[in-house]
């Protein structure tokens, strides 16, 4: 079978050698010939020395989920090289450092060995230590090139491209690269049956993170107060943001800035300044990880109880506790979901690619507004962490920021007493102040404690009631407001349906392919929003069975579905991953198959 | 039930400069016991800001959870109020001060707040050089959930039921000054003639303003073998000096040899007579050191303790534009269509 355009490429390498940029430069080349290609980290919690991988999976058909299975593998790490060997695919390569002679525990015999000498190259070549490590990284991407057929001008003007304003750095890379093809031109027959060939199936798509994506969402969304505490996945979302804050938001006269941010001294603190920059009219986000949510806990039920805007983004990770910080997982759902004690209830918003990224960070801001309470982005370390192939971003220059219900100096003047907690529109939102607009109308005090409609304290049990239905009522509108489920059919085709959201998408659209292959029909729905509205419920209701795929061990999601919408449990079937890796096809396929067996 | 004031206001009522009567700075009735200290120290603040000519719409005042926290309800009525969560408060000051830097921000905490519970944000506050107010109403204990000691209760300080507190007291303002707050004064809620002119002072300084007020506790705290009852404090009180504020262009009158004029950053002044031995309080080390030995003789050391009158608060520090980041629209935030395909186009 040809493996044209259809194949994974694992690098192993030591943290903090240099190797990510190498190996972005081989994902881009590829990206940049047209082909869809999927990279992804695979990276511990350290700074130097352990293990790394990068996973590059190409595929012509354009999926974009992660596939088992390696068909080369680029060994550059003696610490992980066994385990490297082991999870080659038969009939697959494994390239390696052959500068000294491979141990035979090493040897297989039904995998092909590329042995290049490359610090051998490096150490004929070089003489500084840190080129040695450098330019090793470009040797083996150079090697790559000729053995996969990758297009070297593409690699040059990628050099070209990362050392803009350093040229003089240009020429060594590129005698880098030569020296790995000049190798392999000498030594193998090249190129190998897994091969590159240029295509036009890319189009304008860009390749862009998740995290950069909400960054740059919450800048175009005039977020201007930002406060967060560093923790991975999720601190690439503020540093972006400042990035662009600072590119697009600074006053190139005076210097100053039209926005704030402050790395708060823990998360407690940063969803507290949210929320006060927020009661006083700014727009203002925070990002962080579970164990950031845990701690968030009691000022999300303040916003929601006391109906104060803001935005939090959770780069999902591995949990419960610290799990494993630098592995993916889907399992905030339920915390995000009813975070905080007491009735509480919150938006989330579930994007599943680097555009949805950016629109659902932006809606987010629009949401907390109009509804007046938190609104969770729930992204993953697989999406925030990693580049994805993405449709470009998208903005209307006539889009306004949805400020919500706010009274102005004027509209106090014209009314009578003002209500912070009225309902005068009958859809349970209620209208608000910002401090400072009004000298003798339109102060009120903002509290965790019951009140009542006027935001005067009160133990009433009627008013507790009549306010706690209020905000039901609100959840009631929400459901209007948050971003549609997508649908994969016009019409439904069959009593099987799916479920998923976020990164899960992609495999899961690979997965419903592969059955579709196997006469297995499944009509799709793509969650981007909780509350779930009437779509998702008759979605549901119109199916015999419905597959819930996600990436936890307790089935979060179909909790939550089942809990919200009060589904027949034994309707949703679960289908998990929760080893800390992106869900793959196979697996779905798999768990699928083995319950349509057994029904 | 509701506790509101009657509307009805004396037509000879005097008024401030801006043409307000003090009635409108005033807020709900109390629902604190009588005689609380919180009380005095809420018809301070509202006595300063009538007194400053400061609008009361122009006032955010934020607090935690506790008998101080419930006590924004009772002053500045025409302000907007945050009673948040317990010892949160800095945090969402500080959101709220980076969300517009043109208000003025009450801080009002208890002991249970800011030396317990809330320390860690209460030292980031200072650290971070909020413009803002802080007043902690201190009275050694937990008045809300009946009289347990609280981190500012002095060893050896007994309460009502008789035992005895056997752990070291947090000294808010021997923090404060190391901490590096620009403005640290301690006083007495009994001691309205010492406490409004620093008020005044915290209100026109233009960084962080910690003011640590004793404030007994009737109900709990008040008893023999307390530090801080209402008899052992003024038994024991010094002042670093006696505190005039003379607001901006007002010229002043009365000269000590041992009198010392702080001019503040927005030209008001403070005028201090009678001065601590060896106290300056734009000198850092000599107000360690008069704390210290206040504290070594059992003194309660009151009055301005330090104050760095030019300070650069956060917004300073970030070089945020002048405007309120709040009011700022679409034109001056949304960077575009273009400059968003310009990006598209780098990243292909």
């Amino acid at each position: 079978m040809s493996k044209v355009n259809d194949f994974v490429v694992r690098f192993a390498n030591v943290n903090g050698t240099g190797s990510a940029s190498a190996n972005g430069m081989f994902a881009k080349a590829i990206f940049r010939m047209g082909i869809p290609v999927t990279p992804k980290n695979i990276f511990p919690s350290n700074i130097q020395g352990l293990p790394t991988w990068y996973e590059v999976r190409i595929s012509e058909k354009g999926y974009l989920g992660r596939r088992e299975g390696i068909d080369l593998m680029v060994s550059v790490n003696p610490q992980s090289m066994l385990k490297d060997v082991q999870s080659v695919s038969s009939g697959g390569y494994f390239m390696y450092d052959s500068t000294k002679p491979l141990h035979k525990e090493y040897i297989r015999e039904d995998i092909t060995y590329l042995g290049i000498p490359l610090m051998g190259i490096c150490m004929e070549q070089y003489t500084d230590p840190r080129q040695r490590q450098l330019f090793k990284n470009i040797i083996y991407v150079g090697a790559l090139s000729a053995l996969l057929d990758i297009e070297f001008g593409v690699l040059e003007q990628l050099l070209a491209e990362q050392f803009k304003g350093k040229e003089k750095l240009i020429p060594a890379n590129v005698q880098a690269l030569q020296l790995g093809v000049k190798y392999v031109q000498e030594n193998f027959s090249y190129p190998l049956d897994i091969r590159v060939e240029r295509r036009d199936l890319v189009g304008n798509r860009i390749m862009f993170d998740g995290n950069g994506a909400c960054g740059l969402g919450a800048v175009y969304a005039g977020a201007t107060v930002a406060a967060w505490y560093p923790i991975t996945p999720s601190t690439s979302v503020v540093e972006k943001f400042e990035k662009y804050a600072k590119k697009f938001r600074t006053d190139k006269e005076t210097g100053e800035k039209n926005y704030a941010i402050v790395q708060a001294e823990d998360e407690l603190a940063a969803i507290g300044m949210v929320i006060g920059a927020n009661w006083n009219g700014a727009r203002s986000f925070t990002a962080t990880s579970g164990p950031g949510v845990s701690l968030m806990n009691e000022f999300l039920g303040l916003g929601y109880f006391a109906e104060i805007p803001a935005v939090l983004i959770d780069v999902q990770r591995t949990g419960p506790s610290t799990g494993m910080p630098t592995r993916t997982q889907q399992s905030d759902i339920t915390i995000s979901a009813y975070a905080s004690h007491g009735d509480t209830k919150h938006v989330l918003l579930f994007p599943s690619n680097p555009k949805d990224c950016f629109e659902l960070t932006t809606d987010a801001f629009d949401l907390a507004e109009r509804l007046q309470t938190p609104i969770i982005v729930l992204t993953d370390l697989d999406l925030g962490m990693n580049d994805h192939m993405s449709e470009p971003f998208e903005w209307n220059p006539d889009r306004k920021y949805d400020r919500g219900k706010v009274y102005t100096a004027e509209d106090l003047e014209n009314m009578g007493r003002f209500g912070r907690y009225l309902d005068s529109d009958g859809d349970g939102i209620p209208y608000r102040t910002y401090p400072g607009t009004h000298p003798t109308k339109g102060s009120y005090f903002t509290r965790g404690t019951s009140r009542d409609e006027y935001a005067v304290y009160t133990e009433d049990s009627a008013v507790y009631v009549r306010n706690m239905q209020r905000l039901e009522k609100k959840w009631e509108t929400a459901k209007d407001l948050v971003p549609k489920p997508h649908f994969y059919q016009e019409k439904n085709m069959s009593p099987l349906g799916v479920i998923f959201f976020g990164t899960s998408t992609y495999s899961s659209e690979e997965a419903i392919d592969l059955l579709r292959e196997q006469d297995v029909v499944l009509d799709a729905m793509q969650l981007k929003a909780f509350p779930f509205n009437k779509d998702v419920e008759q979605f549901i209701e119109d199916h015999e069975v419905v597959f819930v795929i996600e990436q936890n061990r307790d089935a979060q999601m179909r909790s939550l579905l089942i809990n919200e919408l009060e589904i027949n449990p034994k309707k949703l079937i679960r289908v998990l991953n929760y080893d800390g890796m992106p869900i793959t096809a196979d697996k779905i396929v798999k768990e699928i198959s083995k319950s349509l067996a057994v029904a | 039930m509701t506790y509101v004031r009657p509307t009805f206001r004396h037509p000879d009522l005097p008024k401030n400069k801006i043409n307000f009567t003090k009635k409108d700075y005033e807020g709900a009735l109390s629902t604190l016991c009588a005689g609380c200290g919180h009380d005095s120290i809420s018809g301070a603040i509202a006595q300063a800001c009538f007194e400053l000519s400061v609008e009361p719409h122009r006032i955010a005042k934020l607090s935690g959870i506790g008998c101080s926290s419930k006590t924004p309800a009772y002053f500045l009525g025409n302000s907007h109020g945050f009673n948040s969560v317990h010892g949160r408060m800095p945090s969402v000051a500080t959101g709220a001060y980076l969300a517009n830097r043109d208000l003025v921000y009450f801080g009002v905490s208890g002991d249970g707040d800011s030396a317990s519970i809330g320390m860690g944000q209460f030292v980031h506050a200072i650290r971070r050089n909020l413009n803002m107010v802080y007043v902690v109403m201190n009275n050694g204990c937990y008045g809300l959930t009946k009289g347990q000691d609280s981190a500012t209760a002095d060893n050896g300080s007994k309460s009502k039921a008789g035992s005895t507190n056997l752990f070291n007291a947090i000294d808010l303002v021997g923090l404060g000054l190391e901490l590096g707050a620009t403005f640290v004064a301690r006083s007495f809620s009994g001691d309205k003639t010492q406490l409004i002119p620093l008020i005044k002072a915290a209100i026109s300084h233009p960084g962080f303003a910690l003011i640590d007020v004793i404030s007994p506790c009737v109900t709990f705290n008040n008893n023999v073998g307390s530090t801080k009852s209402y008899d052992y404090v003024r038994e024991h009180i010094e002042a670093t000096s006696t505190v005039d504020f003379v607001p901006v262009m007002e010229e002043i009158t009365a000269s000590y040899d041992d009198a010392k004029e702080v001019t503040l950053h927005d030209g008001s002044a403070l005028h201090l007579q009678k001065l601590h031995q060896g106290w300056n309080p734009e000198d850092k080390l000599s107000a360690m050191n008069a704390i210290q030995t206040s504290k070594e003789k059992g003194e309660i050391l009151t009055g301005l303790i330090y104050i760095e009158p030019n300070t650069n608060a956060l917004h300073d520090v970030l070089q945020t534009t002048k405007t309120p980041l709040n009011t700022l629209k679409e034109d001056l935030l949304c960077p575009g269509i273009d400059a968003l395909e310009a990006l598209n186009q780098s990243l292909r």
